[in-house]
């Protein structure tokens, strides 16, 4: 019997495709720049809050210099510690800073370079309520603990006395992944609270003693908007690219600031001549009349000790021109930009990697 | 009988020269060998993976022992870790996904099968198909924002106000919770259910359909009680395919459960599963023990597969009926 | 004895209906699903999509060709050595295997399709990426391949269950030795079940994310070879899907079409290549 045809034909357009795909070269019409043989790449992993600016960044740094490719992918700012940590990536990135114990694990030693500001705000979903809600620190940490659970409590009512809050079940959304999302809120609510702080604690991850999880700010804002009488907390970026409504906080000036970059960068600025030299530092519940109260750096960790002579020419010029031309390209993504004197002391700093 | 199907591929007679058949002896040897290591790569994997993960999680065994399987707290900043809402979650939402899956997909398989017209039942199987390649945060996304939504405005209330007696259906309604984990787990799994039972379905010979008829049976009687067990094994295995793939799966559950280390009766309550927590928290999990916490739920959810896998074939053992045809 | 047979019958229609609503059902939900995957996906697809790299938000006309081919290179490499491997030890559990042996094997086999993929990417991870200190598609493929070898061991098995005695017998009384009465007459008679376990795998790995992220990673620019971290479809579906940007969701529905036409050429060569006739 013949063998029949459609196995040829089917071995055939196999073996077309394969040539296509494994030998794949982007032509002149297409925006894709051809793989270089003499680029240098360099990987780096880590936080996602980041993720959008470092994308920006690293693009627009291939664009000025075509041979450099600087390949970033967010997986978590405690996957960038480990990766970093068991030599798979060249730098990591953090939202929050490494702990003593992790920097001693590493074999070289790591530097925390900031590179842009973010804030966490509260968000919330009441029928009815179309107004901003002014948040008191007691009255998220109870909400959080549990303690509050109606929309109409006193203690609500209290700093919102113009708004009509109806009876509404208060349904507490956190995130369910780690995220430095998360640790910055903690981390707030553990300053302002010693119930807080004893019971739960500052981390990524924590015992949420109430509410739903949701996966991701995505998997957040969604559960916020799908469940009335819902509250959760959300980077600032994400709120003001996705049109979501959140409220002010009150900070530790007494006044009721909603987050806006100059609110962000100030908090930065109020912690700057204090900073320690290895900017490992929380700027949450900052002083200041104007300073939001939820802010945070986020960091690259670069080691001091890089092998590839290359690599590292690469990384001090890249960390020069962040801190320069890029923070231009910090705020219409809604990332606050640094204080000039973290700046200037971050340039500094860059001669350390040798 | 009828015909005899006769194989279309390159003639099965030896019509080479005879001196090779010595060569097709030591042939036989070598097939038996090298397929049998084939299958052994099968236990090798795993052996390797259970080492790992074993391996890599002795801190946290030394700290917890047993009692990991049964706390109830899941604390990251002080250290204090227990698998039990973990397990419960994984369980409850497999559960469910098999109980809404199998039946479903068993009764279209042999509605593909048996009734549908060749044309119609290829092209819908071949869609079928298709949606196994569909990845799972798609259907977390689809889940999220159009499963989640109806389960809380129409389909929990209606079966909150039928069958709300039982305290499985109890509670606030949030939309997300097990019911929805184990919902869209069950849309995962039902295409590997249709898919390969259909195939199993149609393998069964002719004659077997037609001697039940020929004693008077009516096409149903004949599709389910000599087809059907004819098929047994191979709907059972796709079965298992199902089971394991609702164990294992992560991303679209984590999108829809709530994901809330506790405990409830009720199904509308949010919960967790080993597989959900591992893939939220490996990425940022700091500290050793943290992470090798995390592995260990990796390792109790292998076990549990055992015992899960266990009991099901005890159950088909038991109640396998002869003239399967195998 | 006229109740019983309409009773007989009516059970007959009931039956049947209930099967054909039980098909109605699964069908359509899962047509639905793909009726809004190609409505989102479609209208987001373009031809800047098909052959540019990722570009930042804000910037248009960014694409996935990396991760098309990213993917692509995955999944042969996987299917590579993951389904012949699979493919023969189903062969071996319904040609030549004993009792304890094959029982043995099954039930790990279930076992291990029930590991969570990220558990399979952890462990291909400290196998692969930390010995070798950097991320590859190498590891991805690993990662993938062993993720196969499971179904393919039981979907082959199952296929090649259903060839009847008969012809087995037929071959070897004719004078076949059993490896030749395997090659040339069992496995083409089951050829079509196998094809469709074949696709089901391919199917089912090519749409799994978590382990690619701790073993291809991702990559924002091409990725030349295979030892370089690659940029994956499933991949950038995660990592778009779930950012706040409207831009990059729908190049998340976009990328989920281009991964479902993939599994479906695939799907469709691979039934070319068997139909005719077989053993039933």
């Amino acid at each position: 019997m013949k063998k029949p045809p459609h196995l040829s034909f089917a071995l055939l357009s196999v073996a077309f495709v394969l040539t296509c795909l494994l030998s794949f070269r982007p032509s002149p019409w297409s925006a894709a720049p051809a793989p270089d043989p003499d680029a240098v790449m360099l990987n780096g992993a880590g936080a996602s809050f980041p993720y959008p600016i470092y994308a920006k960044w690293f693009s627009d740094y291939n664009k000025l210099h075509s041979d450099i490719q600087i390949n970033y992918q967010s997986i978590g700012s405690g996957g960038g510690i480990r990766q970093l940590l068991s030599g798979t990536v060249d730098f990591g990135a953090s939202d929050v800073p490494m702990t003593d114990e992790q920097l001693g694990q590493a074999k070289i030693k790591i530097l925390h370079f900031p590179t842009v500001l973010g804030a966490v705000v509260p968000t919330y979903n009441i029928p009815g309520v179309s107004q901003e809600l002014n948040f008191t620190p007691d009255m998220l940490v109870d909400i959080y603990l549990g303690k509050i659970t109606k929309w109409n409590d006193a203690e609500i009512a209290k700093s919102n006395k113009d708004v009509n809050l109806p009876a509404q079940d208060i349904v507490v959304v956190h995130r369910s992944d780690g995220s430095g999302t998360s640790y910055v809120w903690t981390d707030y609510l553990s300053k302002v609270s010693s119930e807080w702080q004893g019971k739960v604690g500052r981390s990524a991850s924590v015992n949420w003693p109430v509410g739903l999880g949701g996966k991701g700010s995505e998997g957040l804002t969604g559960l916020v908007k799908q469940t009335p009488g819902a509250i959760g907390y959300v980077e600032l970026t994400y709120a003001v690219q996705n049109q979501i409504p959140y409220g002010r906080v009150r900070n530790a000036a007494g006044a009721f600031v909603k987050a806006d970059l100059a609110g962000v960068t100030a908090a930065a600025a109020s912690f700057a001549k204090t900073m320690p030299e290895d900017f490992r530092v929380s700027i949450t519940n900052a002083p200041g009349k104007t300073a939001y109260p939820i802010a945070s750096f986020t960091y690259l960790l670069v080691p001091t000790k890089i092998e590839d002579a290359n690599k590292k020419q690469v990384i001090k010029n890249f960390l020069t021109w962040m801190l320069n031309e890029g923070q231009k390209a910090a705020e219409p993504l809604s990332y606050a930009r640094l204080p000039k004197e973290v700046v200037t002391k971050e340039l500094k700093q860059i001669s350390q990697i040798e | 009988m009828a015909g005899i199907p006769v194989p279309t591929g390159p003639a099965v007679a030896n019509r080479r020269a005879p001196a090779l058949i010595q060569g097709l002896r030591s042939g036989d040897t070598f097939a038996h060998l090298f397929t049998l290591l084939c299958a052994a790569t099968i236990l090798l994997v795993t052996v390797a993976l259970v080492h790992e993960l074993y391996l890599n999680s002795t801190l946290a065994q030394h700290k917890f022992g047993f009692r990991f399987l049964t706390g109830r707290v899941w604390d990251p900043v002080s250290g204090d870790f227990g698998a039990l809402p973990f397990i419960y979650g994984t369980l409850v939402t497999s559960a469910i996904a098999l109980l809404v899956a199998v039946p479903l997909g068993v009764g279209a398989a042999i509605f593909l099968s048996e009734l549908a017209p060749p044309r119609i039942s290829n092209a819908m199987t071949f869609v079928i198909e298709l949606l196994a390649a569909v990845p799972s945060v798609i259907y977390g996304l689809l889940g999220m924002f159009i499963l989640v939504p109806f389960l809380r405005q129409y389909g929990e209330p209606f079966l909150k106000r039928t069958l709300g007696f039982l305290p499985l259906f109890q509670g606030p309604m949030f939309g997300v919770g097990m019911l929805a984990g184990g919902l869209v787990l069950a849309l995962m799994v039902v295409p590997f259910i249709i898919s390969l039972s259909r195939e199993v379905l149609m393998a069964v010979p002719v004659d077997q359909r037609e001697a039940a008829l020929a004693l008077g049976a009516t096409k149903w009687e004949s599709t389910w009680q000599v087809v059907v067990p004819f098929a047994r094994i191979g709907i059972m295995a796709s079965i298992f395919l199902a089971l394991a793939r609702a164990l294992g799966e992560t991303m679209a559950v984590t999108m829809v459960i709530g994901n809330d280390p506790r405990i409830s009766s009720s199904l509308f309550a949010p919960g967790y599963s080993i597989a959900a927590v591992i893939a939220n928290e490996f990425a940022e999990a700091t500290g050793d023990l943290y992470l090798q916490v995390l592995i260990e739920l990796g390792l109790v959810l292998f076990a549990l597969t055992i015992v899960i896998n266990g009991l099901a074939r005890i159950v088909i053992i038991t109640t396998t009926k002869k003239g399967s045809g195998h | 004895m006229r109740w019983r047979s309409a009773w007989r019958k009516f059970v007959n229609y009931f039956m049947f209906s209930l099967t054909g609503v039980c098909a109605l059902v699964t069908v359509g939900v899962l047509f639905f699903i793909l009726g809004y995957l190609l409505w989102h996906g479609g209208s987001s697809l373009s031809w800047a999509f098909l052959t540019h790299l990722p570009t930042p938000v804000g910037e248009s006309g960014g694409g996935m060709a990396n991760a098309i081919v990213g993917s692509a290179k995955l999944l042969f490499l996987a299917s590579a050595f993951g389904i012949p491997i699979g493919f023969l030890g189903g062969v071996y559990l319904a040609e030549f295997g004993g009792h304890t042996f094959p029982f043995v094997v099954r039930y790990t086999a279930d076992l291990l399709n029930g590991v969570p993929s990220i558990v399979m990417g952890i462990f291909a991870y400290t196998v692969v990426v930390l010995p070798m200190k950097h991320f590859s598609t190498l590891a991805g493929s690993l990662a993938l391949g062993v993720m196969m070898i499971p179904i393919a061991v039981r979907s082959t098995e199952e296929a090649l269950r259903t060839v009847p005695l008969m012809l087995r017998e037929g071959a070897l009384a004719l004078g076949a030795s059993k490896w030749k009465t395997i090659a040339t007459v069992v496995v083409p008679a089951a050829r079509k079940g196998i094809v469709t376990g074949i696709v089901l795998d391919i199917a089912r790995v090519a749409g799994e994310t978590a382990p690619l992220l701790f073993t291809a990673f991702s990559n924002r620019f091409w990725s030349p070879g295979w030892n370089q971290p690659t940029a994956s479809l499933p991949v950038m579906v995660y990592t778009y899907a779930i950012s706040p940007y409207d831009d990059w969701h729908r190049q998340a529905w976009a990328a989920g079409l281009v991964l479902l036409t993939l599994v479906l050429v695939a799907n469709v060569i691979a039934r070319l290549s068997v139909s005719g006739r077989s053993a039933h």
